[in-house]
């Protein structure tokens, strides 16, 4: 075996020194918040790395809904559930329809579209959402889940349009060819060749729109107030409003709250980092 | 041109329809998206426009010392919170295409805090600040002896926290991003640099550098704009206090609606217009080609 020489350890030494600040910062609140979920009220409070007496009685009080600010838990799950599949799947409908359109089928004016949709992806979501709630108010959505979800494929819809646009130019006009040749009709040149062929892109971008709606808070806040309504982000912004909030109740219901992206996200990470990242910044 | 002729003179001919059918069926399936766009971006800004039409708005925010401190916040986040983000994201980028199996791992867990929702992971930051019962303050305290500062009553330490939560929560987007200019880099030139003995910094300066500053201005640009519409950081951590003194413009035209001042909301994300439609501008010329 052939020892390392001094530069190579210098060289490790340096890449360890930059490695371990990196993963205490990246850790470390969501360590704390892990450390809140699974202490009992006093541990939390005492500031210990690790408490006394780790339980999963949180939990319990959680799922039971055993507490004032939990006791719509489950309805307020259900209603982000609800939210982001609907979100998820009229994103992937209306943007796959569109790129097909442009990309393959060169509708006239679907540059404009384009371009507009860019435009759109580009306007800072929380300028966006004073107009929407009042728009959202004389369309009489306010309360309801469709506004959210409207709202929300509204925001999800353009980037997709654009990385699927830029993905759909990838295929060679050859198979369009092809298949017309073939006699196939447009609808079934979507259905047979360009969807297939589009899986990975369409997956990544499902993913994005399922994790966008999913994670929103500021438009879940505006468009949606009463209890029943809200999604969970919302009902965990509103532990704040008491003096004497239950944070280790808070923190519990985080962190169940942030399991399902964060197990979505690696799930479908492959597709996730080459489908967005490559139509994300084309420089 | 014979054909020409004689279909116009036969006028019982059926004439070639005005579109084909691909195009009929384009026109069908990019529907919905401009429905969507009608409805919901068209009407808002339309809408929000005439809102924020009357001067009277803009007169009461300008005697609004809440407006000028937040738009004073939002230049301090953008200028110096994104630059600083964009450079640790450029260096750690060139950490992270190191070849070690321990840099995988670590790139897995780095990627956390931009997989997990932002509300949580801000809360439990918000509450690592308490200054009586928050874990910082309570190492202080055992370390020291002392209390420690009450970290987010002072407005420019808990602006400065709000950057800390927002370059947490987006720092590895912009490394992960960076890291595929880094890849795309070809090796051949860093074994030429080698061989002439090129050190560290001239090889970040004459090969890395050119071939990532497209890349890495467009970052830059891209995130300010998303930074403009960055509401969670500040709102969750501080919710715009001490004093109204840490609001940012995106949560401003927020603060404005809750206290009904609607006209108040409109006009002030429109005198952010000015920072926001050039950003856009540049983004559209670059990416749409």
């Amino acid at each position: 075996m052939k020892l390392p020489t001094l530069r190579e350890t210098a060289t490790e030494a340096r890449l360890v020194l930059i490695g371990i600040p990196v993963l205490l910062w990246t850790m470390i609140p969501i360590y704390h918040m892990f450390l809140f979920a699974i202490s009992p009220k006093e541990d939390a409070f005492s500031g210990k790395m690790w408490p006394e007496h780790p339980t999963l009685h949180n939990f319990e009080i959680v799922f039971r809904q055993q507490h004032y600010f939990l006791r719509d838990f489950w309805v307020q799950f259900a209603n982000s559930t609800l939210i982001a599949a609907s979100v998820g799947a009229l994103t992937l409908a209306i943007a796959t329809a569109a790129a097909f359109a442009i990309s393959r089928l060169r509708v006239p004016g679907g540059r404009v579209v384009l371009n507009l949709a860019l435009f759109t992806y580009f306007i800072p979501a929380a300028f966006l959402a004073v107009p929407m709630y009042r728009t959202m108010g004389n369309y009489g959505l306010l309360n309801t889940n469709w506004s959210l979800i409207l709202a929300m494929v509204t925001i999800a819809s353009p980037y997709a349009i654009w990385v699927l646009k830029q993905a759909s130019d990838k295929l060679p006009v050859e198979l369009d060819e092809a298949a017309i040749m073939d006699g196939a009709t447009s609808l079934q040149i979507f259905r047979l060749v360009y969807v297939p062929l589009m899986m990975p892109s369409l997956v990544a971008i499902g993913t994005y729109a399922v994790l966008l709606a999913w994670n929103e808070y500021l438009y879940a806040f505006l468009l949606l107030s009463n209890d029943r309504d809200i999604t969970l982000p919302v009902a965990l912004g509103n532990f704040l409003s008491a003096d004497d909030s239950p944070w280790e109740l808070l923190m519990t219901t985080g962190f169940i709250y942030a399991l399902p992206p964060a197990a979505i996200y690696y799930a479908f990470r492959r597709y996730m980092v080459g489908g967005l990242t490559a139509g994300a910044v084309k420089s | 041109m014979a054909i020409t002729l004689s279909a116009s003179d036969l006028p019982s001919t059926p004439r070639a329809p005005l579109l084909s059918t691909p195009q009929v069926w384009g026109i069908v399936l990019v529907a919905p998206y401009v429905l969507v766009f009608l409805a919901f971006v068209v009407y808002p800004i339309g809408y929000g426009f005439y809102l924020a039409r009357q001067p009277a708005s803009y007169v009461a925010l300008y005697h609004d010392p809440i407006f000028a401190r937040a738009a004073f916040n939002t230049l301090i986040f953008l200028v110096i919170g994104i630059n600083l983000k964009m450079l640790v994201a450029l260096f750690l980028s060139g950490f992270f295409v190191q070849s070690r199996s321990w840099i995988k791992w670590l790139s897995v867990i780095f990627i956390l805090p931009w997989a997990v929702p932002s509300i949580p992971t801000i809360l439990s930051v918000r509450f690592m600040l308490n200054p009586e019962w928050g874990m910082v303050n309570q190492i202080i305290f055992k370390l020291t002896g002392d209390d420690g500062p009450n970290w987010l009553n002072d407005p420019a330490v808990a602006l400065a926290m709000a950057i800390g939560v927002h370059i947490w929560k987006s720092l590895p987007f912009w490394t992960l991003i960076l890291m595929t200019g880094r890849l795309a880099i070809s090796q051949d030139l860093f074994e030429a640099a080698d061989v002439d003995g090129a050190s560290w910094w001239q090889k970040f300066r004459f090969i890395t550098w050119p071939s990532m500053k497209a890349l890495y201005l467009t970052c830059t640009l891209l995130s300010m704009i998303w930074t403009l519409g960055d509401f969670n950081s500040v709102y969750l951590l501080t919710g715009g206090g001490p004093a109204d003194l840490t609001h940012v413009l995106s949560t401003l035209g927020i603060r404005y609606l809750r206290l009904d001042q609607l006209n108040l909301a409109m006009a002030s994300i429109v005198c952010a217009m000015p920072l926001v439609l050039p950003l856009v501008y540049f983004m559209m010329k670059r990416l749409s080609r």
